[in-house]
């Protein structure tokens, strides 16, 4: 069924499957480092909206309200055509010169970075919320730092309460590297569909690369469980399902 | 670029907001299709009908698995054909980006609602359905006038964020070249080379309208939380 997939395209000596799999490899590439950077910036911000300190707070909201509100291809748009329009001239022209396909590469990572983070920083919330406030308070007692309160008392409790629902957000970010065709990533989507106006194999191009996608799906699920399990605090089980049911309902869905 | 010219947007601004209404239309109807179908794609799974419960489980995970813009160009380009299947037609049906939205979102949206439904469903508690049986209830009845009614309010909230994705969502129909709001937007940026102050009005009008809209969860969040009820 899938036979056009090892057919050799129409101009050169590649395979259509290999067109393929460097699709599959910057879809990869796209949604790992952006993890890896949403991850981050997620915690901290999501610490930031439960500090103390009004103007953290402040801008820890702002961050997560403008990222979150503004859909993922629009913000892709403004990372790639608006930034280099309204930065000094020289540098943008040096923006618009990155060669393919990193000056797509770039706009789409920072753009599905910031989007993820707001998301993650929105659970590290709802999780740190989840604690009883008599924590915080024992921690500081004790004379712990702000820092140490967060490192030592409230994280280490607070991302084990959130580590099922975070799998919905992981997910969300390898579904919407798709979103960077719209910018000239050729990733696994772009490269199905340009399998398909070379062929007109519709079905086999598009049942590929959705194949891909659910095999990812499994993996992003199987490794979540995996963290989960190595994470978790035996004995500690019960006290932090009792947690979990009494967190806020997890965001549901995430994006395409 | 010579500076902002926000009388670009002015100049655009008709053009605009039928591309901002067509982008509420696609979500109304993504939310009342998609809510209709999800509905019953979870009663199917609550109901443990056999084999649909199995398909509606399987069409959900796969539907949820793939990217929006994936199932936006499946049925695009295999809807004509399996119209061209159902109809008995002799050549491919074609019904146009448009309709291909219509029937993407519905379809696509039914599988997010449907898992929130059920989650809803779960928090019934048994007891209910017990009563209403003693109550010589029907399970239709059950269902349509004491179990979904509690459903719906005590999920509002999550049903509404997935809504405002939803409406975030919408904007992916620029693959299929149709002129939503952000379409329009860029068909004018490109034609009169304002990509600065077009892209920041489309960011702008999304930001004013979710951010609103999330104010509207917390409040629907405290009003159905369970130490409210």
């Amino acid at each position: 069924m899938f036979d056009v997939l090892f057919e050799t395209v129409a101009e050169g000596d590649e395979r259509y499957i290999e067109w393929l799999l460097t699709g599959l490899g910057w879809t990869f590439s796209l949604a790992l480092s952006g993890w890896a950077i949403a991850f981050v910036i997620g915690v901290v911000v999501g610490c930031g909206r439960t500090s103390s300190n009004a103007l953290i707070g402040l801008a820890a909201r702002l961050f997560v309200e403008i990222f979150r509100n503004v859909p993922i291809i629009v913000q892709m748009f403004l990372w790639y055509f608006v930034v280099p329009e309204i930065l000094p001239k020289n540098m943008g022209a040096w923006v618009k010169s990155i060669p393919p396909p990193w000056g797509s590469f770039l706009p789409a990572l920072i753009a599905l970075s910031l989007y993820t983070a707001a998301r993650v920083a929105e659970q590290v919330k709802a999780g740190i919320e989840a604690l009883p406030p008599g924590q915080r308070a024992a921690a500081k007692a004790l004379g712990m730092t702000g820092f140490g309160v967060y490192r030592f008392v409230l994280m280490p409790q607070a991302m084990r309460i959130i580590t099922p629902t975070l799998t919905s957000e992981v997910m969300g970010i390898y579904k919407n590297t798709s979103v960077a065709l719209t910018i000239g990533l050729l990733e696994l989507t772009a490269q199905a569909r340009q399998i398909n106006e070379f062929t007109f194999k519709t079905f086999e191009a598009f049942g590929a690369a959705t194949l891909i996608y659910l095999g990812l799906a499994l993996a992003v699920f199987v490794l979540m469980q995996a963290a989960e399990n190595h994470f978790r605090i035996p004995g500690q089980d019960d006290g932090l399902k009792g947690k979990r049911q009494a967190a806020p309902a997890p965001r549901a869905g995430t994006r395409p | 670029m010579t500076g902002l010219d926000l009388s670009a947007i002015g100049q655009a601004w008709p053009f605009l907001m039928k591309g901002l209404v067509f982008s509420l239309e696609l979500t109304a109807v993504g939310f009342l299709g998609g809510l209709a179908l999800g509905i019953g794609l979870a009663l199917i799974r609550h109901l443990n009908v056999p084999v649909a419960s199995q398909l509606a489980s399987g069409y959900i995970t796969l539907i949820r698995s793939i990217p929006l813009i994936m199932v936006l160009f499946w049925f695009f380009f295999l809807m004509p054909a399996i119209l061209m299947w159902a109809t008995g037609a002799t050549r491919p049906v074609q019904i146009g980006p448009v309709w291909t939205a219509f029937v993407t979102f519905t379809m696509f949206e039914a599988a997010y609602y449907a898992e929130i439904i059920r989650a809803g469903l779960k928090s019934i508690h048994r007891g209910q359905y017990a009563a209403c049986l003693a109550l010589g209830m029907t399970t239709a009845q059950t269902y349509a006038n004491v179990i979904l009614p509690q459903v719906l309010r005590a999920v509002s909230p999550i049903l509404l964020t997935q809504t405002i994705i939803l409406f975030q969502d919408t904007s992916l129909v620029y693959v299929l070249s149709i002129t939503d709001l952000l379409g329009a937007a860029s068909k004018i940026a490109q034609r009169d080379s304002r990509l600065v102050e077009m892209y920041f009005f489309v960011a702008l009008v999304y930001l004013v309208i979710c951010s609103g809209a999330s104010q509207l969860v917390s409040v629907l969040k405290k009003r159905y939380s369970p130490a409210a009820r």
